[in-house]
């Protein structure tokens, strides 16, 4: 009776009787205790939440499994690209003058991204230069250079009369000072640049409060050259020291150039022998030969076709 | 072990579930329909039980699914395949059970359509439950709707590639023991 019980294809049923197990019946202790193994498994993640202690089995799995998965798709790549073969005239075409079109675009809006990104910072630059000098400012851009044969350094800025502008008001750039409008079109207005050869500037020094006088010498700057201003102070002894900052003196209602914007620094000082006089050669902030956006000051509270950059940095 | 399991059929089983595992974890979801993959692991599951009845391809149906609980892509509760592969392991046993003595196997093998009914109603079973544990425990939060869906959808997919899969594990078990039957 004993070997009979122990015979695993066989068991007593509820009458006492021995009857052999149905094939393919699985013992009831084994499928219980893998049944409660899952759900164990499943509690165990489920309370463990984030740190579970499944985690560490499935970071093991995912260990032992990141070579096959890496060599199956090395495998697999070749085959799926079978499929990229499969595609009919059309459709290749359709592609290529989408993607054509898509380059072409994208292509366009790589040459300006550089472009962009200066004139953003420009008009920045722009806005903080209507604060540091305390005067509104009407934002206009160069769109035409005086060629070098006239001999006169001019520009054509983007802004006229409807802008608010007439001719003497001082022109500035971020930087520093540019010039002074000579002449204005309704749309347009031409600027004489300080370096012209014809411009005379009120000029001081900042550290010795001396004024002076700043004469262009027709350099734009470019070329090698750099452009560079003379100044002559009227105060004949004093000699103003190399790195001090000039801006400008200023006239009677602001016009033709208002005072206190920066004009540029004492590269070197020269002594006449002859006339006793001391002549210092200024060194420009702004860079005449890539001038781009400019700020014609106007008084505050303009009329004007754009936006007006106030002295708080607002744009009205 | 059972009687039916020697280390060397252990060691066979485990080398095709493993292979199982990669070819439905890597494999198989590149001909996916509507991102429904054929389950590979279920389908050697069902080949053991229809070969050697419901306590071993319970095992290898917990084993199977505790893979796919833990392999990479799973972000599951861990336990749902492994207990949707036990019952899978254990319904396939119970045909096979039923069915041996009615259905005259020809070579020792399970007809065709028993391979095939013995998939569809494995692979109901299974993805039912595992998408009701889902449903119960809220692990991913979808409409019934799109389980109905899905576990249709895994049904057909399941019964195009076990016609292919189930009958050559079932070879190559052959091939390993030749003598051997049913359990």
């Amino acid at each position: 009776m004993t070997d009979l019980l122990n015979r695993p294809r066989e068991r007593l049923n509820r009458r006492g009787s021995l009857e052999p197990r149905e094939p393919g019946t699985p013992r009831r202790s084994r499928a219980l205790s893998l049944v409660l193994a899952c759900l164990v498994l499943m509690t165990l993640d489920l309370v463990g939440g984030e740190s579970s202690p499944v985690d560490a089995g499935r970071r093991v799995v995912g260990e032992a499994y990141a070579p096959v998965a890496a060599g199956v798709d090395a495998v697999l790549d070749p085959l799926l690209g079978i499929s990229r073969w499969l595609h009919t005239q059309d459709s290749l075409t359709e592609d290529v003058a989408r993607l054509e079109a898509e380059n072409d675009r994208l292509r366009g809006d790589l040459g300006t991204v550089d472009y962009d990104r200066n004139r953003l910072q420009e008009y920045d630059g722009l806005t903080a230069a209507a604060e540091q000098i305390g005067y509104a400012l009407v934002p206009a851009r160069v769109i035409g250079i005086g060629a070098s044969q006239t001999f006169s350094r001019t520009v054509t800025i983007d802004a006229g009369t409807r802008a608010g502008l007439r001719p003497d008001l001082t022109v500035v750039s971020a930087a520093g000072l540019v010039g002074r409008v000579i002449r204005v079109t309704s749309t347009t207005a031409t600027v004489l640049l300080v370096i012209d050869a014809d411009s005379t500037v009120g000029g001081r020094v900042g550290s010795s409060m001396k004024i002076g006088f700043l004469h262009g010498r027709g350099d734009l700057g470019d070329f090698g050259r750099e452009g560079r201003l003379d100044l002559e102070l009227v105060d004949q002894t004093s000699v103003p020291a190399r790195g001090d900052a000039v801006v400008t003196w200023g006239s009677e209602d602001g016009a033709p150039y208002v005072a206190g914007v920066p004009v540029g620094t004492v590269r070197s000082v020269y002594s006449s022998v002859r006339d006793s006089t001391q002549r210092a050669v200024i060194a420009p902030y702004v860079d005449f030969g890539a001038l781009d956006l400019v700020g014609v000051v106007v008084p505050s509270g303009t009329d004007s076709d754009r936006a007006v950059v106030e002295p708080d940095g607002a744009l009205r | 072990m059972t009687p039916s399991l020697t280390s060397t059929r252990a060691a066979a089983a485990a080398t095709v579930l493993c292979l199982a595992v990669v070819l439905q974890v890597s494999v198989l979801p590149h001909l996916a329909y509507r991102g429904v993959a054929a389950d590979a692991v279920l389908l050697v599951v069902v080949a053991a039980g229809l070969r050697h009845g419901s306590e071993p391809a319970m095992v290898l149906g917990f084993a199977g699914g505790l893979l796919l609980d833990l392999v990479p892509p799973a972000d599951h509760v861990a336990g749902r395949w492994a207990l949707a592969l036990l019952a899978a392991g254990y319904v396939s046993g119970r045909v096979s059970g039923r069915f041996t003595d009615r259905v005259p196997h020809r070579d020792g093998r399970p007809r065709r359509t028993v391979v095939l009914a013995t998939v569809a109603a494995c692979s109901f079973v299974a993805t039912s439950l595992f998408a009701l544990t889902g449903l119960a425990l809220r692990d991913p939060l979808v409409g019934v709707p799109t389980l109905l869906e899905t576990v249709l959808v895994a049904l057909v997919s399941d019964l195009v590639l076990g016609a292919l899969l189930v009958p050559l594990v079932i070879a190559l078990d052959e091939r390993l023991e030749p003598d051997r039957v049913l359990a």
